[in-house]
């Protein structure tokens, strides 16, 4: 009988929080999936065969068909395993649902990287308010709900692992204050409710070697000054 | 009833073409609303607080915004006919996926070609035709990059088509030129009607363009 491991193929890098939330979707699901960590500087014959546009990680092959973009990933994965749904049934709340999803994408993951990875002052400065400005309105956005996806992990959760937990380790890397919980109290508690999930919890990378990775970036980037 | 369909609009968006793409591709009646951007309604603040964009689909009072979100909202709730995506997941991923696509590259760059000068002119004409030429090779010989009818993919990007004769007026672009493919699909889609009442007249869009080049100093 042929394992449905050889079926799914993951292509990543640990330290990604792209290729993250992919995991989290197919542990949600209960799928098993063939994992391949990738050298981004010397990508695999695979990954550029698989990714021939970006070139970048994740890429999700299901029966030896690609598919690159991690939000892409995750509906087509809902789509193709029905149980455990990840987007809501009904329209409008799909609708709403991709609408904060790529309102992380657009508005909060660059902002954030920006915040603490880059070199002139003026520029991390108005990324941080920027960051500040997203934070707020995925804040107002959570109200009184255990996840965004209501009382159960969904779309829009999975999204936000950027800002669970990555953006702490931004923080940390930095010497930044950008999400805590005296200013983004709702949403301080919702990621710590989301990291702790068991499903979440055991599709995150280990902390220190992804924060090793960032924290020898950020210094090399402040040495060049 | 139209009244329960409301779209918040401006006349030269891409954007904006897509939902009216849609729209008309459903049979869907609605009320347009042009905005002026220089003075936003206080209904699109309303409605769309955290961007403060159009397009806007407001249907029975609730706001969807987003283009590409707001068609295929539109394709779910209007499923019992023409649809605009596929029915096969890994189809619907493509197109998806090319859909993105076109929203990284397409609109940025032709933004870019036309109002930057000298290298960075060059390099946003370069990546445009290149974008373009990836597209056609998707396109291969299909009628439409949803097969035999119009799909998400030509939606999302047949509005670039209104831009068209602005765009190769301050190259060239020489688009036809160099991306025969792209022009006789774009042309292929023009027929439809659905396309054709959604999309502005060229020549207004060029009006347009040169008005606002003269503004910002641009020869």
């Amino acid at each position: 009988m042929t394992s449905s491991q050889e079926d799914v193929t993951l292509l990543g890098v640990l330290a990604s929080p792209f290729v993250c939330r992919v995991k989290i979707a197919l542990k949600l699901k209960g799928v098993e999936y063939k994992y391949v960590e990738e050298n981004l500087a010397d990508k695999s014959d695979l990954l550029l065969k698989s990714n021939p546009v970006y070139k970048k990680v994740p890429v999700f092959v299901h029966n030896e068909k690609p598919i690159p973009e991690s939000l892409v990933i995750v509906e087509y994965i809902d789509e193709t395993w029905k149980h455990n749904p990840i987007l809501p049934s009904e329209p409008y709340r799909r609708a709403s649902a991709r609408f904060w999803s790529k309102f992380i994408d657009d508005k909060v993951v660059g902002a954030a990287w920006k915040a603490v990875f880059t070199v002139d002052e003026k520029e991390r400065e108005n990324n941080v308010t920027e960051t500040f400005e997203a934070l707020q309105f995925l804040e107002n956005e959570l109200k009184d709900h255990k996840f965004f996806g209501g009382k159960e992990v969904g779309l829009v959760d999975i999204a936000a692992v950027f800002i669970a937990f990555w953006i702490p380790m931004f923080q940390e890397v930095a010497g930044l204050e950008l999400f805590t919980s005296e200013k983004f109290p709702k949403l301080y508690k919702w990621s710590q409710e989301f990291i702790n999930h068991p499903v979440v919890k055991e599709s995150l990378p280990p902390r220190d070697p992804v924060f090793g990775s960032f924290k020898g970036r950020y210094e090399s980037l402040t040495a060049s000054k | 009833m139209a009244e329960e369909v409301v779209l918040l609009d401006f006349w030269r968006s891409p954007f904006g073409m897509r939902v009216r793409i849609a729209l008309a591709e459903k049979g869907i009646k609605y009320e347009y609303k042009e905005e002026d951007l220089r003075n936003k309604s206080p209904l699109l603040l309303q409605m769309n607080p955290v961007h403060k964009k159009i397009p806007v689909l407001i249907h029975k009072g609730k706001p969807i915004c987003e283009s590409l979100i707001v068609v295929q909202y539109i394709e779910e709730v209007w499923n019992d006919r023409n649809p605009l995506l596929p029915s096969d997941p890994y189809k619907r991923a493509q197109a998806r996926f090319w859909a993105d696509y076109v929203d990284k590259k397409i609109y940025d760059l032709g933004s870019k070609f036309r109002t930057s000068r000298g290298e960075e002119k060059k390099a946003a004409k370069k990546e445009l035709i290149e974008a373009l030429k990836l597209l056609e090779e998707q396109l291969g010989d299909k009628t439409y990059f949803g097969g035999n009818n119009l799909g998400f993919v030509d939606i999302a990007l047949v509005p670039f088509y209104a831009w068209f004769k602005a765009n190769d007026a301050f190259g060239p672009l020489n688009i036809e030129r160099k991306c025969p493919k792209f022009v006789a699909w774009a042309k292929r889609c023009m027929q439809k009607e659905s396309v054709s009442k959604s999309l502005p007249d060229q020549n207004k869009v060029y009006e347009f363009i040169v008005e606002r080049r003269k503004k910002l100093g641009i020869e």
